[in-house]
């Protein structure tokens, strides 16, 4: 890091905590740590504080002001003004479920029992955190870029039904798990169809079989869709959980809603290519969605109204909008879809939250993830530069949960060993 | 402004002459000719602007002058003709048209559906007779979503499933119903090839040849080894023809008149490779993995050729050196890594790395619809990361890996890729520095004439795709 400019003492604890995470133990009772002078960006109604003071204490933000006290053994960081932000989401990925996605022994990710549509079993029970590895190298790859939590989405090869996945902290702790963050995951659109017999009809059709199923009592007869862990599961989210429909055509959205409501669950919509156009109809129903900003091409028939003003249109209408559609290793680049996302009509402020409180609030964490304010856990980047979503910003020191990661990884080794050589090279 | 395109295809045509070793061989001339021609626009002068010129220089409050579908001239007080069109350059910035040179624009067209699947020609590892232009449909928005993006020139490259996937196709992105009238005039042909895994997968998943990296390396070295028995045996066939033509010309009364020499069966397969041999087609090789780029420059030693270009060259940092000391570009993504083993090494300072020493050639590319929207955000990325371990990379240098270094890749340097009086006149002018975030094309010229505004919607091509369709403006 050319541009350090933390304390000495702050960069020796940075160093003692990397230590112990990497140990893989929590630390014992952290000091207090106190961020001076920032630009805070809070993404609560209280807007950017300039010239702001961040107070951390047991790892949850304990005050912000200006000239707040400092105990003695507190941590110092003097921000300069530079922009504090929430700790980002990474979107909806297999961070630490893959290592390498084309290698099948790495890839946790995805569910595929080979059964063929005809004899379908559904596995809502499925919950793919249990496969969350903290010591991936995608973790800190992702997480020195700002990234410090994420939701785990699991797919499947055989269904539309892909199973459960929740948001997870990436701080390296195994018990990873952010409470109250289950999802259900379901594949519809033409995606689906390839899964429901070839057309998107029997998508309804087999929903409706396992809902029935679910709400079914007695024995569990032998060509069931669900297993009986899978009715359990399943009646739980018919009770008002959160399901996440991978959806695109904005007629499909549509039904998607009004079937989800009509069934008992809170649906988010994500993909919503062409959500823009029934972008009335998602405010009204308070149906947030989950979008690619920079997907803008007619990529098949179910996103022919692809536009990079998705996000701004939806904004414009009042719905809840959260970013996400990179590829696992690239997490890190959800800035960028922010930064583009302003780049075509949406307010900063808005982006900025697409990508923190949004998230958090959707996925049912809001009150502990995605904002800068008293009673929050301290997941904190600290950028250089003016501006978190421009492009020559990058993260100065990442804390989760109050602790300072250490800013190094698999790939900043890789490169000051090749950097090195090039350079005495270069010398010679 | 007619003289211009009729220039065009004059040179075009002298240098498809000085191209075809086996000229004799299709009587018509090169098959599949350029039917591009620029239309005619009045000068165009660019007052007041942020100019990066492509060769290293930034010059501020500068003007460009754009005349005849050239570059007339960069600088200071320039003068307008008369009849110019006036941009105001104030807080923009121009920069030479972006040249993307790994691009499935057309052949893997969106939408991606099974009857636009065009790009690999998966059914035998060496496939040197396939012509990625014939699988380009113009009609994919995706070309006119690159325009917004100020991408002015693209080489279009069959897939990487095979070792040597066929003929790329070096286009003008100009809305166009046939690829001839987007094919760049007198653009030399480049050659894909593959390292690696893809092909060891798609043909180990057949159980046939090459299921290894050795099973890659002996395709290429027979495929070229075949090449050379071709060249001699039109080598041979030529003394032949020079004897009768000898003898003809000079009867010698004694002697039966002469008969003429048979012609070799043309290969088209081995006729590719043979102008690969020749210098006339140029290599750009698909290879992620140093230890890979280090087996294909040995092959190109072997057999006489020169390397292009590595495309996706995710470990070039780690033989920065060796690729300047050969004069070999890398063409890279700021940050794509790990979907695949050959990529688990990928770093965000490959570029500035790979830039770093003399006589060096980064370039950014996409091998994407979405990347090649934003090839400026990606090298801005790069810089970012660069400037974190002290690799300083100016805008004005960081514009190369864009326009100057894909020029150079593509042997154009000397037609496009900097905004120097002579060259065609492609240029972009953007609402702010083009390493932002927030940079937009305004404005894209090519060859002088202003193809995209962003601005004035009738100045935005559409695709007959989209017609209709419920993206499109005013469509109900």
């Amino acid at each position: 890091m050319t541009d350090c400019k933390m304390t000495r003492a702050t960069a020796s604890a940075i160093l003692l905590a990397g230590a112990l995470l990497i140990g893989g133990a929590p630390a014992a009772r952290a000091a207090d740590l106190l961020i001076r002078d920032a630009t805070v960006h809070t993404v609560t109604s209280r807007g950017t504080l300039a010239n702001t003071d961040v107070l951390v204490r047991d790892g949850v933000i304990a005050a912000i002001g200006h000239d707040l006290p400092v105990a003695t053994h507190a941590t110092v960081v003097e921000a300069k003004g530079r922009p504090l932000t929430p700790g980002l989401y990474g979107g909806f990925t297999d961070v630490g479920l893959e290592e390498v996605s084309l290698e099948p022994s790495t890839v946790d990710s995805t569910l595929n029992l080979k059964s063929p549509a005809w004899d379908q079993q559904w596995h809502p029970e499925l919950d793919v955190t249990a496969a969350f590895n903290p010591r991936s190298s995608l973790v800190p790859v992702t997480r020195i870029e700002g990234v410090t939590w994420t939701v785990l989405g699991p797919s499947s090869d055989d269904s539309i039904m892909a199973g459960q996945g929740a948001a997870v902290t990436l701080d390296g702790r195994y018990d990873a798990v952010l409470p109250g963050s289950h999802l259900l995951f379901v594949q519809m659109g033409s995606d689906g169809a390839r899964h429901s017999g070839g057309t998107r009809a029997a998508e309804y059709l087999l929903l409706e079989q396992a809902i029935r199923e679910a709400r079914a009592k007695g024995p569990v007869a032998p060509d069931s869709l669900l297993h009986a862990a899978g009715r359990e599961v399943l009646a739980r989210y018919l009770a008002g959980g959160r399901v996440v429909f991978e959806v695109d055509r904005a007629a499909d959205i549509l039904a998607v809603i009004a079937f989800a409501h009509r069934n008992g669950m809170k649906p988010i919509i994500y993909g919503g290519s062409e959500a823009w156009i029934v972008a009335q109809q998602l405010a009204q129903a308070d149906v947030p969605v989950i979008v690619d900003p920079l997907a803008d091409l007619p990529r098949d028939f179910d996103h022919l109204g692809a536009t990079l003003e998705n996000a701004a249109r939806l904004q414009r209408a009042g719905v809840r909008i959260a970013f996400s559609g990179l590829e696992s290793g690239n997490a890190r680049l959800i800035r960028q879809l922010a930064g583009n996302a302003v780049a075509h009509g949406l307010p900063a402020d808005a982006a900025l939250a697409a990508i923190t409180a949004n998230a958090a609030d959707i996925v049912g964490i809001g009150a502990t993830r995605g904002r800068i304010a008293v009673g929050q856990v301290a997941d904190l980047v600290l950028w250089s530069g003016t501006d978190p979503l421009e492009l020559s910003s990058l993260a100065d020191q990442v804390w989760i949960a109050g602790r300072p990661v250490p800013m190094r990884s698999r790939q900043t080794e890789l490169r000051d060993r090749y950097l090195e050589r090039l350079r005495v090279h270069e010398a010679r | 402004m007619l003289n211009l395109s009729r220039l065009a295809s004059a040179s075009g045509a002298a240098l498809l002459v000085t191209l075809g070793f086996l000229a004799s061989t299709s009587e018509a001339g090169e098959p599949f000719p350029s039917t591009y021609e620029i239309p005619a626009a009045v000068p165009v002068l660019i007052q007041g602007a942020t100019v990066l010129t492509g060769m290293g220089e930034r010059l501020d409050d500068a003007d460009v002058l754009i005349a005849n579908g050239k570059i007339v001239g960069v600088g200071h007080g320039l003068s307008a003709p008369a009849g110019a069109t006036i941009v105001n350059g104030h807080d923009r910035w121009v920069t030479p048209g972006i040249i993307d040179i790994h691009s499935h624009l057309g052949v893997y067209a969106s939408p991606g559906v099974e009857g636009l699947n065009d790009g690999n020609e998966a059914t035998n590892p060496v496939t040197a007779n396939v012509w990625a232009e014939h699988s380009i449909w113009p009609q994919d928005p995706g070309f006119q979503t690159a325009l917004e993006g100020g991408v002015t020139t693209l080489q279009i490259l069959p897939g990487s499933a095979n070792l040597i996937g066929g003929r790329s196709a070096i286009v003008k992105n100009v809305p166009a119903t046939t690829y001839q009238a987007m094919k760049f005039p007198g653009a030399a042909y480049g050659l894909k090839m593959a390292c690696g895994e893809n092909p060891k997968r798609v043909y180990g998943e057949k159980g046939q040849a090459p299921s290894t990296r050795m099973g890659n390396v002996a395709g290429y070295r027979q495929a070229f080894a075949d090449a050379q028995d071709y060249q001699r045996q039109w080598d041979s066939y030529r003394r032949d023809l020079a004897e009768y033509e000898k003898k003809k010309a000079n009867p010698s009364g004694t002697d039966k008149p002469p008969t003429p020499p048979t012609p070799p069966k043309r290969d088209l397969k081995l006729e590719t490779l043979a102008e690969v041999l020749n210098g006339h087609i140029r290599v750009h090789v698909h290879c992620y993995r140093s230890d890979e780029m280090a087996t294909m420059l040995d092959i190109a030693d072997e057999f006489g050729f020169k390397i292009a270009a590595f495309h996706h060259a995710v470990e070039a940092y780690k033989i920065a050196d060796r690729l300047a000391q050969r004069g070999v570009c890398a063409a890279m993504w700021a940050d794509w890594w790990g979907f695949k083993m050959e990529a688990y090494d990928g770093i965000q300072e490959n570029l500035p790395m790979v830039d770093y020493p003399e006589q060096s050639c980064a370039i950014v590319h996409s091998d994407s619809e979405n990347g090649i929207q934003r090839l400026n955000q990606e090298a801005a990325k790069a810089i970012a990361h660069g400037e974190r371990v002290g690799l300083h990379v100016p805008p004005e240098r960081a514009i190369r890996w864009l326009t100057a270094n894909p020029a150079r890749s593509l042997g154009l340097e000397d037609r496009i890729g900097t905004l120097s009086p002579g060259k065609g006149a492609d240029v972009v002018v953007w609402n702010r520095n083009p390493f932002s975030v927030y940079a937009l094309a305004q404005l894209v010229y090519i060859d002088g004439v202003l193809r995209f505004d962003r601005e004035h919607p009738s100045a935005k091509p559409r695709s007959d795709f989209l017609l209709g369709q419920p993206g499109a403006e005013g469509s109900p």
